[in-house]
């Protein structure tokens, strides 16, 4: 092999899984690549990486990632990977799952994780829909939009997702779609060196669902939308980021911000009450 | 191995039932327990987070039971002994997870101090009402491990037993507890750390690129791995080969979920715990288990001095059945009395093991009290007469 420079992500993958099950066209897989590039670029020794993810198509990353991975339930995999965490303090655990799963049947547990800010990097891939279980309406469906489950048209107001972790105290938050694949690829690797609970919501094509329904052509097309109407605003405030049905749309690192981790408050904490009857916690060595 | 001398609170001491048991996990080797308070449970985890800053171990109060019975198996599979706490309406919320765990072969234990439902129920008053949602609470067929404690003692002492059979059958087990037996205060004896058997978490030694973690090298469990040790495992809910991988065909899950029962069924006998009192030749035999076969050690004594033959069967494991334990007490008795708070549950495992050989009745209680020892004296004339 020497000479030839090995593509990154066919050292991350799982190649005796492939095929992977997902759709001509679907963004998920674009995500893995940047994903791959940037643990290249932050210099994550593989050993000391463990993906996470919860059920549905993005929820199906941990499975082709050649790391210590794990497919837990649905909505689950942030109090997974914050036990993780917790037992390997040593390790970048990343949590690799849908929009669904993180903001519905997840979403207690994404706020809480923020808010205790576990260290763990949350990559969401936003396709607007369920995708694994046929296109129904997700809490970032745009209004207006067609789901199995919203046939006239979806009349609940969404979240916006960047606003709602910042909120919570998430140390950086970015988004982009995966016509950004540079800055994506940029971003991950930010998020994996900075400590904390950092947070990447990835606009993504799902043609198969939740195109087809809302009569928005391919995989290309919506490429082509993302490309078109969406503005880089670095540090943009997040409580302007909102999306709407193939409105304009904000990308960019909207924040960064320092504060100690679960684990380091926690040592300080017991530090200064406990003294040298302290035992500070290290985890699994 | 021997417990860690270092964690051991070496003594005789006067605690309840949830501190024992609180002591019992660590004396385990238990060092991450994630929980979310619910009453009768709350005071295991209030000793533990008192406690863990003390020892290197981390407590983390979770923002729900669905997130604390799925966190502390990350934990576990990041190398730790961890354990949950909850009582009727966080188990209920953590189901899923114990199918998690039974499919993952997690080496998990779900302390359960168990109080009257359904629902809110009896906040604080007792019940043994969550025998069978501990058996069968998960969707999809598995093997779970179930110990009924009935003092502080043993609280203490069958947490370590908890710990111990979760290491060596790698599957959920439930350690349960009722409201009396976490509350009722009593002398605990904590040996010496070398007098405390501990067993270790088995991690394989073979080379990474050799190993599946599913796979079954030598006897029939698979061998423990953590995140880090360079195996790139993969784990998942779904039906998995011995690689790990989904594999969704009727074969592999046939395959999986048989070995996931087997395992365990294997070993009903070694798994079994129990204490068989005057059962040949008596006129009913009593089996009770928890607080409630405490109640029935003094009824017999009761009856007995009236002349009565009445045999006791306390049974600490409830899970796995022994149904060739039953089937050798039917042998030896006319009748069983099954003593439950709850309106019958085991009572349907000792029908269906003893094969409707002898009478079998039910001695009940709707929950939020114990079954007296004059309601049990009572009952025992009733079936002798
Ligand atoms: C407890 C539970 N409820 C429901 C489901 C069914 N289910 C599987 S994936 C999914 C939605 C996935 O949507 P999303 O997270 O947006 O991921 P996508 O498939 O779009 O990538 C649902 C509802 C499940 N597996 N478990
Ligand atoms: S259904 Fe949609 S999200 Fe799922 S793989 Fe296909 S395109 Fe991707």
């Amino acid at each position: 092999m020497s000479g030839t420079p090995q593509n990154p992500v066919e050292k991350l993958l799982r190649t005796e899984r492939m095929p992977h099950i997902w759709c001509p066209g679907c963004g998920i897989g674009t995500s893995v690549n940047c994903f791959a590039r940037a643990l290249e670029q932050a210099n994550i020794d593989y050993k000391n990486l463990h993906v996470v993810s919860g059920i549905g198509c993005s929820g199906r990353v941990a499975g082709y990632v050649n790391v210590d991975s794990f497919h837990t339930t649905h909505g689950r995999a942030i109090p997974f990977a914050t036990g993780l965490a917790m037992a390997r303090p040593e390790a970048k655990v990343v949590v690799y799952s849908g929009d669904g799963d993180l903001f519905a049947i997840g979403g207690n547990h994404l706020i809480h994780a923020a808010r205790r800010n576990i260290d763990m990097t949350v990559i969401c891939v936003n396709n607007f829909t369920y995708g694994m279980t046929g296109g129904q309406v997700t809490p970032t469906t745009p209004y207006s939009a067609k789901a199995s489950t919203m046939p006239y048209g979806n009349f609940e107001d969404t979240f916006n997702l960047p606003n709602l972790v910042d909120a919570c105290g998430a140390v950086f938050v970015a988004r982009w779609t995966i016509y950004h694949v540079r800055q994506l690829t940029r971003s991950m690797t930010k998020a994996l060196n900075t400590p904390g609970f950092s947070f990447i919501e990835v606009l993504s094509p799902c043609p198969t669902l939740y195109q087809r329904r809302n009569k928005l052509g391919d995989g290309v097309m919506m490429v082509q939308y993302f490309k078109e109407r969406s503005t880089i605003e670095n540090g943009a405030n997040t409580a302007d980021v909102a999306l709407g049905f193939q409105g304009d749309i904000v990308v960019g690192e909207f924040v960064e911000r320092e504060r100690p981790t679960f684990i380091q408050n926690y040592n300080t904490r017991m530090e200064q009450v406990l003294g040298d009857a302290f035992v500070p916690y290290e985890g699994v060595k | 191995m021997k417990a860690d001398p270092k964690a051991v609170n070496t003594g005789t001491h006067f605690i309840d039932g949830n501190e024992a048991c609180a002591e019992g996990a660590i004396a385990a080797g238990c060092r991450f327990v994630a929980g979310y308070p619910i009453t009768p449970s709350t005071e295991v985890v209030e000793h533990i987070s008192r406690r863990f800053p003390r020892l290197g171990g981390l407590f983390i109060q979770m923002e729900d039971e669905i997130a604390s019975s799925i966190c502390f198996q990350g934990a576990i599979w990041g190398g730790l002994k961890a354990m949950t706490v909850t009582s009727g309406p966080g188990l209920s919320l953590m189901m899923e997870h114990v199918g998690l765990a039974a499919i993952t072969e997690t080496p998990s234990v779900f302390v359960d101090v168990q109080r009257a439902g359904p629902s809110t129920g009896l906040p604080t008053l007792p019940a043994q009402q969550d025998i069978m949602q501990a058996r069968w609470g998960s969707h999809g067929d598995y093997e779970v491990i179930a110990l009924a404690p009935n003092s502080p003692q043993e609280c203490f002492d069958h947490a370590i037993t908890a710990f111990n059979l979760a290491e060596q059958y790698r599957c959920p087990v439930f350690f349960m507890m009722d409201e009396c037996i976490g509350h009722m205060l009593g002398k605990v004896k904590i040996p010496a750390a070398d007098q405390i058997e501990v067993v270790a978490r088995k991690f394989t030694s073979r080379p990474a690129g050799e190993f599946e973690p599913f796979r079954i090298y030598d006897g029939d469990q698979p061998e423990m791995v953590r995140a880090g040790m360079g195996h790139a495992i993969h784990t998942t809910g779904l039906t998995h080969d011995e690689r790990g991988y989904p594999a969704m065909n009727p074969q592999t899950q046939d395959t999986l979920i048989r070995r996931l029962r087997n395992k365990i069924l294997d070993h009903t006998d070694e798994i079994s715990i129990y204490e068989a009192d005057q059962i040949d030749g008596s006129d009913v035999t009593i089996v009770a288990y928890g607080v409630t076969a405490r109640v029935a050690e003094y009824a017999v004594h009761l009856a007995r001095k009236e002349g009565l033959k009445v045999g006791l069967l306390r049974l600490t494991t409830l899970w796995p059945f022994n149904d060739r334990l039953i089937r050798e007490v039917a042998d030896n008795t006319k009748s069983f009395i099954v003593a439950e708070m709850n309106l019958g549950q085991m009572v349907h495992e000792v029908e269906r093991a003893s094969r409707s050989k002898i009478p079998v009745h039910l001695l009940d209680h709707a929950g939020g009290g114990i079954i007296e020892p004059e309601t049990f004296v009572k009952k025992i004339k009733e079936v002798v007469r």
